[in-house]
């Protein structure tokens, strides 16, 4: 554990709202990350969580400079990669790397996968020349666990676990630093899952990767991360060590969210008492005032509509409630 | 006396050129008034299909059903012509689908769909139909139901949208709901909210509901009996209590160590189910899940198991009794998969 790999901060990424045919008109902005800081330690392994519209994927793009942030800066090992110039930028893309959703239409059909796998090679001139590429290329595929006849097939003779390991052996080839994977596994089968949760929590061992996974599902961000962040609208709501962060929640919303998660045993299932949040996420185009979770908040009060919460440091956990302390014993109880 | 009486059922797919796939193959089970059953099952396994005979809604070419499907000891739901069964869809069987966004018109008012099934069944008109509408989605949980019945599909949220279908299954109080992964679509605050709701549906209407997921967790709150398929076969099937307590089928038993939960000690390493479900065996020929278990013996590819074991029956000729280490069977199964690789 030495040093953080990766700091973000104050990072927004608003999406403008335009009106008009000919001319454009900008009418509002949808604040789809709006202010997080958050940090990951070298070899560590950052979950973010939340439902979907939160902004977890739009933080995961902003990071990897996918999608220009508006303000706030990121930096990887102390570059700053919100300034660099993009002839620099690109240089310092193969430091990190991304896994995707789906394995299907994140692989062009078209190309074999010596084809797909050599293509981040060729654009960082790593590997010389073709043996020396295929070399790498081969060694990656003993890595994610595929056979090396893989190489001259194409992603429709796979199923869609060998496809994520596919994705997994692009992102790897490059031998980078950081990997962020967004919904890594929500896309396999249940029986799938948990040969490729094994696989990323294997290589980061070997390899000393450093990942941010991007996931909705509490159990496997849970099972496979050191640190959470649970976001909500646009920013973190709270932010603690996994043990911590499950054992006792202090945010409302965190302690909602994972009475929410079914599991399989009917015993517990019978015997939790859920705090079942009334409506939906409200727009991000047009936040509540105050406190954003206010809304579907069953505790909120009259300051959590006038006053945004800070992030602020309650037992160890990092959490955006003005009433953290009040409520950590009231929820324990939930 | 079972409401739903589901006999052998089997489904053939054929195709020009290629092998007939068996999707479905010899699935019984019953379901019976104010009682959830579950079937679950990762893709493929066959659980959409058999929901979709069951409606009759398979395509007419290329695809051929057996075995038998009572509804409410007289029709047989199978064989049935398209004039009953019209009738009968919507009124006393209605289905909710998975994704509720193209399950419903996007050019057609929620109103409109909403009073199309009460037009069709109860023969409402008007202003009568428009009102009952509107109870039908305040009962749903649709905030504001009278600006929401002008709006449309693309106006709701997901959570939204998936009341709405359940508003039109349940527009005619049906006596058997079919639900199809109702909630896979959904984020997991919305998912639970749904669940509450259809439970809460059954308990007041004494429907009878068969709830289809892939997800454990589910019909671990839900469902009072509860399927597993593999491969187009019942492989376990059991009360919930018992099935979560002892887990007595490789392939059930596995899926329950696989996965992740909430409540579970951390850092613990999971023990994923080797291969594919595409890796299986023909069930005539033996065990289908035989090539992906680790407690595969010779017996379990000299033919196909029997779904044995009364109340709490598997389909396993080496089932997992109880909890032990290494036995014959774990070494064996590591000779036999280096064969089958």
């Amino acid at each position: 554990m030495t040093g953080k790999l990766v700091e973000i901060d104050d990072l927004k990424v608003h999406f403008p709202i335009t009106k008009g045919i000919i001319f454009d008109k900008v009418i509002g902005h949808v604040k789809a990350v709006d202010g997080v800081s958050l940090s990951i330690g070298q070899g560590q392994t950052y979950g973010l969580v939340g439902e979907s519209g939160c902004g977890k994927s739009t933080l995961g793009r902003a990071l990897l400079q996918l999608t220009k942030p508006t303000a706030g800066s990121v930096k990887l090992g102390g570059v700053d990669l919100t300034t660099l110039p993009p002839e620099k930028l690109r240089a310092q893309r193969k430091r990190m790397q991304m896994i995707f959703q789906d394995p299907m239409s994140s692989l062009d059909p078209r190309q074999n996968i010596e084809s797909i796998l050599s293509e981040g090679l060729l654009a960082h001139g790593i590997g010389g020349n073709r043996d020396g590429r295929r070399a790498l290329i081969s060694r990656t595929l003993d890595a994610v666990g595929l056979p090396q006849w893989a190489l001259s097939r194409y992603p429709h003779e796979f199923s869609g676990g060998q496809r994520q390991r596919i994705g997994i052996a692009r992102a790897l080839v490059l031998s980078p630093e950081l990997i962020v994977a967004d919904e890594p596994v929500s896309a396999l089968d249940v029986s799938i899952q948990a040969q490729v949760i094994n696989l990323l929590d294997e290589l980061q061992n070997e390899l000393g990767l450093t990942y941010l996974v991007i996931a909705h599902d509490l159990a496997v961000v849970r099972h496979i991360s050191d640190t959470v962040g649970v976001m909500y609208l646009g920013a973190l709501v709270e932010e603690a060590s996994s043990n911590d962060l499950y054992r006792r929640p202090l945010h409302p919303y965190t302690k909602a969210l994972m009475s929410a998660v079914p599991v399989p045993d009917p015993l517990v299932e019978e015997r939790r008492e859920r705090i079942l949040l009334k409506g939906d996420l409200p727009s991000p185009a047009n936040p509540p005032s105050g406190c954003r979770f206010r809304t579907r908040c069953p505790w909120a009060k009259e300051r959590c509509a006038q006053e945004r919460p800070e992030l602020r440091e309650v037992d160890g956990h990092k959490v955006a409630c003005h009433y953290a302390e009040e409520l950590s014993g009231l929820l324990a109880a939930v | 006396m079972s409401l739903l009486d589901v006999q052998d059922l089997s489904v053939v797919f054929h195709s020009k050129g290629r092998e007939d796939v068996r999707a479905v193959d010899g699935v019984t089970f019953e379901v019976r008034s104010g009682e959830i059953v579950g079937l679950v099952g990762e893709s493929g396994c066959g659980k959409s299909v058999t929901s979709l005979a069951l409606m009759g809604l398979l395509p007419p070419r290329g695809v051929k059903t057996g075995g038998k499907a009572i509804f409410d000891n007289g029709v047989d739901l199978l064989r049935t012509d398209q004039r009953t069964m019209r009738d009968l869809r919507g009124r006393e069987i209605a289905m909710i689908f998975q994704d509720p966004l193209s399950s419903l018109n996007p050019v057609v008012p929620i109103g409109d769909q909403v009073t199309e099934v009460l037009t069709r069944h109860r023969g409402m008109k008007g202003e009568a139909a428009k009102k009952e509408a509107e109870l039908l989605l305040d009962r749903v949980g649709i905030p504001d139901p009278r600006r929401r019945l002008k709006e449309y599909p693309h106006q709701l949220s997901g959570g939204m949208r998936q009341r709405a279908l359940i508003a039109m299954a349940v527009a005619c109080r049906p006596r058997l709901l079919i639900a199809d992964e109702p909630t896979t679509a959904l984020d997991v605050t919305i998912q639970a909210q749904i669940l509450e709701l259809l439970k809460e549906l059954v308990h007041q209407d004494g429907t009878a509901m068969v709830m289809i997921t892939h997800d454990l967790g589910v019909v671990a709150g839900l469902c009072d009996w509860i399927n597993v398929l593999y491969a187009g076969r019942v492989v376990e099937t059991a009360g919930r209590h018992a099935l979560f307590a002892k887990p007595t089928h490789p392939y059930t038993h596995g899926l329950l160590s696989s996965i992740p939960r909430l409540d579970s000690v951390r850092g613990e390493r999971l023990n994923p189910i080797p291969g594919s479900v595409r890796d299986l065996l023909p069930w005539l020929e033996g065990c289908a899940f035989a090539p992906r278990c680790d407690r595969v013996t010779e017996a379990c590819v000299e033919g196909p198991p029997e779904l044995t074991g009364g109340a709490h029956a598997f389909r396993c000729v080496n089932p997992v009794l109880e909890e032990s280490g290494q036995d014959e069977a774990a070494l064996y199964s590591r000779e036999v998969s280096g064969a089958i690789e």
